[in-house]
């Protein structure tokens, strides 16, 4: 018999949540076979047996959530064996080890690991309670009781310790790190600010919710983004806006949207922005880049993430190489994209390894405003709706097509001047939008 | 302050209290014109004379059936048993005997013996030679058990022993008899029943006793140049056990290791584990490990005797292992 683990299905995931079982106790599953769906940070996975067996038993209800490496299901031969870890004790009896072997002579030392088996199992208490709480944490009593003093929720802790246990390290790194208007701020681990857990209910910080309001549970989305945004916005920003004239642009897009077949997909503003921000990206590495801590990263290849939002929250898909990719290219991926995050059918590699980010209020009619970098980028582009306004010309008011731009850019990386010249670029190729096709 | 060895300060202890004491005897197999197995009473027959320094046929339960009625008549008669493997040949007086006469007489008599007997392996003296049972008395209400680990608490302890009305155990170890260390001059009396913490430290804790104090305070010693601080226990008393001191020092650090020269089943570590669960449950960051002798009876062949026993390479391992599931950063 085997446990099925809860996997990692992407890079920020911390935890994932059963949306549906698709097999049921005493099903045969194969290996390969998908037998679970798993609501990750971003999207829904499905979920595979490694090995064939007949599914004994869940330990995950469906609406559970687990961290990676507990166990949600046990797999066995179909005799029930597998099904015991949950309610054994035995997971504390130390194993026999030298003890039984007394060939094997050797200082006996009573492996604490009897209680970590090879695969994490569920703590001994009731792995499948009736509703909701399906998860059984892992904790040393010191994190337990250091938790509770602090009003931390353990739950929403990613354990260091063996097979996912919460250590004593693990809440004083939440606690060192919440000031006292945020307690339980989630931990920075491995020195990388990492998004890891929900903000922990701070007693006296969370808004008591009346009778006449709605209390919204997070989901998992809605609670990354607050911890993904809350971490970065505590990087240093600053904001540079610039005007651009698009009347060229809009033309162009126009043009090309003229010469399409009947029924293919219309180029978009943001297509020609993904474009534009990717040539100027190429020429400036420095904005290309990533910020690691203890060095900057500049990343050769240059992947533009485009935020899009969907009902129940904001994503960020990614377009590959998008310096080398021709307009159309971009255009068809874009749309994919965009389309499968409406449909929440990206997949984790859909989001990784974006270097830069577009957001576009435009079409809402928002004139400007300003984006909280996607970390570890270093800098994001907000840009708002292009519309007619008086210029100035050679002395003359002229009724331009105008859009704002403004570049949110992380201090710590960049400074003013180097995020002005790419700007600048962005400006200038836009306002020339052939140099963005040549 | 006098350096002496472990062997000296129990010599010196024992013509030190036969002198304050005319009730103190000494009666054991070849302990007078031999001056014992371990030397450890050189010189006393000369100086007190056979009436207070008895050779006894090899007749363990014998001679300490004597002694026990001995000490119910007053004396307080200080036995030696070759070593601890041979109390055997003597358990129902100690266990039977000594142990329960206070309690079953209601308290009219005391047994004011004191057994001293070395325990230990590592010195090739075959499986029935070399074994660590001092759990065995350590089990027994009504008897006191006491490890000396230094000199200096060699001296402290029997001391104490010779003075306690109650029947008390003095475990000695053949590896410990040559080591040497400070020992007070004058008068040093320990208290039973109290652990020392021979070395402060705030990351983990490190239970010991006896021979293995050593291993434990040479391994905590290298783990400082690591930068953790390990605090070491020195149980010194095995029963009446100091749960107190272990306790708080695992409040304290909230990691523990017992190291024992004992077998790891029902052991002495097995109980300062629980000791610990039930008094410190809410400060561990990670299960009480033990370390002790493989579960074989000790090998003769000296490179098997070796690896059976715990040893500080396993000790480090485990602590390792410890400071690693609770994410210590060094």
């Amino acid at each position: 018999m085997s446990q099925i683990l809860m996997p990692r299905l992407s890079d920020t995931m911390e935890e994932g949540t059963i949306a549906r079982w698709l097999k049921q106790p005493g099903d045969r599953v194969a290996r390969g076979e998908v037998v679970a769906e798993i609501e990750t940070d971003k999207a829904t996975m499905d979920l595979e047996a490694y090995e064939s067996g007949v599914l004994e038993q869940i330990l995950l209800p469906e609406g559970g959530t687990a961290a990676i490496g507990e166990a949600v299901a046990v797999i066995g031969d179909g005799s029930g064996s597998g099904g015991a870890p949950a309610a054994s004790a035995p997971a504390a009896e130390p194993r026999p080890g030298p003890a039984a072997e007394p060939v094997a002579a050797g200082p006996v030392v009573a492996e604490a690991p009897a209680a970590e088996p090879v695969a994490p199992a569920p703590a001994p208490a009731a792995p499948v309670e009736p509703a909701g709480h399906a998860t059984s944490l892992r904790t040393s009593p010191l994190a337990r009781s250091l938790a509770r003093r602090a009003g931390i929720d353990l739950a929403t802790l990613a354990g260091s310790g063996p097979g996912g246990r919460i250590v004593r390290a693990d809440v004083e790194s939440v606690i060192a790190r919440s000031d006292p208007a945020r307690p339980g701020e989630p931990a920075a681990r491995n020195g990388q600010a990492v998004p890891a857990a929900p903000a922990p209910a701070a007693p006296g910080a969370a808004p008591a919710a009346g009778e006449d309001d709605e209390v919204v549970p997070l989901t998992t989305m809605r609670r990354l983004t607050a911890e993904r945004l809350s971490e970065s916005a505590k990087a240093p920003h600053f904001y540079l806006t610039t005007v651009v004239e698009a009347d060229a642009l809009l033309r162009l897009r126009a043009e090309l949207n003229a010469s399409l077949p009947e029924g293919a997909g219309k180029v978009t503003v943001t297509d020609l922005l993904v474009k534009a921000c990717a040539v100027a990206l190429r020429a400036h590495p420095e904005v290309n880049a990533s910020w690691g801590q203890d060095a900057i990263v500049r990343h050769g290849r240059v992947h533009v993430g485009v935020a899009v939002a969907i009902p129940d929250g904001l994503v960020v898909p990614v377009v590959r190489d998008a310096d080398r990719a021709t307009l159309g290219e971009i255009s068809r991926q874009a749309r994919d994209l965009a389309e499968r995050a409406r449909s929440r059918r990206l997949s984790p590699d859909d989001f990784a390894g974006g270097t830069f980010t577009i957001s576009n209020l435009g079409m809402f009619g928002i004139d400007e405003f300003t984006a909280i970098i996607n970390p570890p980028q270093v800098a994001i582009l907000a840009v708002g709706a292009a519309s007619p306004q008086p210029v100035v010309r050679d002395g003359e008011i002229v009724v331009r097509t105008t859009m704002k731009l403004t570049l949110s850019v992380d201090h710590r990386v960049l400074d003013g001047a180097m995020g002005a010249q790419f700007l600048a670029d962005l400006r200038a190729l836009l306002e020339a939008p052939l140099r963005i096709l040549a | 302050m006098t350096i002496m060895t472990y062997r000296q300060a129990l010599h010196d202890t024992l013509a030190e209290e036969m002198r304050r004491d005319d009730s103190v005897v000494l009666i054991g197999e070849e302990i007078g014109h031999f001056e014992g197995s371990y030397k450890i009473t050189a010189g006393l027959l000369a100086e007190f004379g056979p009436t207070r320094v008895r050779d006894t046929p090899i007749a363990e339960e014998g001679f300490v059936g004597a002694a026990i009625g001995a000490a119910m008549l007053g004396m307080r008669p200080v036995v030696e048993l070759m070593t601890i493997n041979f109390s055997l040949l003597a358990i129902d007086q100690i266990v039977n005997h000594a142990a329960k006469i206070h309690a079953m007489f209601g308290g009219q008599v005391s047994v004011p013996i004191v057994i001293r007997t070395p325990g230990g392996g590592g010195q090739q003296l075959g499986a029935s030679h070399s074994q660590n049972i001092e759990v065995y008395y350590a089990h027994i209400p009504g008897l006191k058990v006491v490890a000396p680990a230094t000199p200096a608490d060699a001296k402290g302890l029997l001391t104490a022993a010779i003075h306690d009305d109650d029947p008390v155990l003095v475990v000695e170890n053949l590896g410990l008899y040559n080591a040497k260390g400070d020992v007070p001059d004058g008068d040093h009396e320990l208290t039973i029943g109290t652990a020392a913490v021979v070395k402060p430290g705030t990351d983990i804790t490190i239970v010991a006793y006896s021979r293995a104090l050593t291993v434990a305070l040479e391994v905590a010693r290298e783990l400082e140049q690591d930068g953790v601080s390990a605090e070491v226990v020195d149980l010194r008393s095995l029963r009446p056990l100091d749960r107190h001191t272990v306790v708080a020092s695992v409040r304290k650090t909230s990691r523990a290791v017992v190291l024992e020269d004992d077998w790891l089943s029902y052991g002495i570590g097995a109980e300062i584990a629980a000791t610990i669960q039930e008094g410190a449950f809410d400060y561990l960051d990670a299960p009480v490990r033990r370390v002790a002798a493989a579960e074989v009876p000790v090998p003769y062949a000296k490179p098997l005797e070796t690896a059976s026993l715990p040893d500080a390479t396993a000790l480090r391992k485990v602590v390792g292992e410890i400071l690693d599931a609770t994410a210590f950063s060094r």
